[in-house]
């Protein structure tokens, strides 16, 4: 076993230990682990924000590229707007700007929400179902189970009889859906924990495990 | 009245009406307006940017002022925040730079740990709704354990029933996978699309209308 000689590994141990002392109960040691990573990460957004946004998406083209650079002042304008927030005299102000960005923002998302999240299901859905495994374990199950399940999510219609039936059975591929969703986080939680645990031992204990 | 809320919401009528229409014509001029959108949005969203810098800055220097409870971890947050600014200030960003090992050993092992913590809390929550309390819960718990099973070896070591020709745990975790599941998700997607366009709908015809505030 050789213990790291890497300050910034030890740094990070400490915080991992820190983190874990939550399990016993909500201490000190958590809280400064989380202000921590509350203020780095900030100070990470406010660094990327100056370099990417900032000089990048604005400065540069505003500098460099002539006219085509100038008219980016007009938004400028509408952001400055948005900063009027702050003074609550001049808020609604920023009602411009919110409305440039949540106006374009809808039409952009009209078709696309349209082609993605309806046109391109339906067309997924609809597959051939013949006498085969394909046919029936997948292409039927995929087919009655999303029919079902927006039976499901149908409310304009009391669920009973026939209508109620497909229902339930919407609400059977819906559990199966779930269930397998949390297997599937838990496990991904597993293995952060692991890599956690993994990183304790090998970087900073120097233990080969492997 | 006019300038305050009519106003707003002629921009998003016409906004949300070119936007949508544009989709639909694949001109140069077309994509010119599109990239035009997206610069102008960064631009906007820059000063979006400095809301929520200035709201966490104000949020921890009024507790810090007031000594409120616990003002010290605001007082760290600040610090810390500070510090990451100097240090890009004076080392830069590159990989190996001061600013990206702190990012790296503290918040990026700190974010990877608190995730990790859930694998403990979710346990105690399987346990609370894991309880096959009917035919339904028996359905999700079965799904979650084939899941669970499927993505770790063990779940192909005691899959003994393979040697009659029987699908493995893993085949089968990989079938709810890719059929029940898919099945469920489909729906949900379904709907959210069809909430998503309405809700669209509601915002451009300005029937929707809580972003203006209230006043």
């Amino acid at each position: 076993m050789h213990w790291s000689t890497d300050i910034w590994v030890w740094i990070a141990v400490f915080f991992t230990l820190s983190v874990y002392t939550f399990l016993w109960k909500d201490n000190p040691l958590y809280k400064f682990a989380e202000s921590v990573t509350v203020g780095i990460g900030m100070g990470f957004g406010v660094v990327q924000w100056w370099n990417l946004s900032v000089v990048d998406r604005f400065w540069v083209p505003l500098t460099t590229r002539g006219t085509i650079g100038l008219v980016l002042i007009i938004p400028a304008i509408m952001g400055l707007m948005m900063v009027t927030r702050i003074v609550p005299r001049f808020a609604w102000m920023s009602r411009y700007a919110l409305a440039f960005s949540i106006g374009a923002g809808s039409g952009f998302m009209l078709p696309r929400a349209i082609q993605a999240s309806i046109l391109q299901q339906l067309y997924a859905t609809m597959l051939p179902i013949n006498i085969s495994w394909t046919g029936l374990m997948v292409n039927l199950f995929i087919v009655v189970g999303t029919l079902a399940g927006l039976i499901y999510f149908f409310f304009s219609k009391e669920h009973k009889g026939v209508f109620g039936g497909i229902a339930n059975i919407g609400i059977w591929f819906l559990m199966v859906g779930f269930g397998a969703t949390f297997g599937y986080t838990v496990m991904a939680r597993l293995s952060l924990l692991i890599g956690r645990v993994l990183f304790i031992l090998r970087d900073f204990l120097g233990m080969h495990l492997f | 009245m006019f300038w305050k809320k009519k106003v707003p919401l002629l921009i998003v009528f016409i906004m949300g009406f070119v936007m949508a229409v544009q989709y639909f014509v694949p001109s140069d001029f077309s994509k010119k307006f599109y990239d035009t959108y997206i610069d102008w949005a960064i631009v906007i969203g820059i000063f979006g940017g400095v809301l929520g810098f200035f709201s966490f800055f104000r949020v921890h220097i009024h507790k810090v002022s007031k000594q409120a409870p616990n003002w010290q971890f605001s007082l760290i947050s600040i610090l810390c925040a500070l510090l990451m600014i100097i240090a890009a200030l004076l080392g830069g960003r590159g990989s190996g730079s001061l600013f990206m090992k702190l990012f790296l050993y503290t918040s990026a092992a700190i974010n990877a740990t608190v995730f990790s913590l859930l694998a403990f809390y979710i346990s105690s929550a399987a346990y609370r709704a894991f309880r096959a309390r009917s035919t339904q819960a028996l359905a999700l718990l079965l799904a979650a354990v084939i899941m669970m099973l499927g993505r770790v070896p063990i779940g192909d070591s005691i899959s003994f029933w393979t040697a009659w020709g029987w699908p493995s745990i893993n085949e089968i975790s990989q079938w709810i996978l890719n059929v029940p599941n898919l099945a469920a998700k489909r729906a949900i997607i379904l709907g959210v699309g069809l909430g998503s366009l309405l809700m669209s709908l509601k915002i451009i015809l300005g029937i929707e209308r809580t972003y203006l505030g209230s006043e």
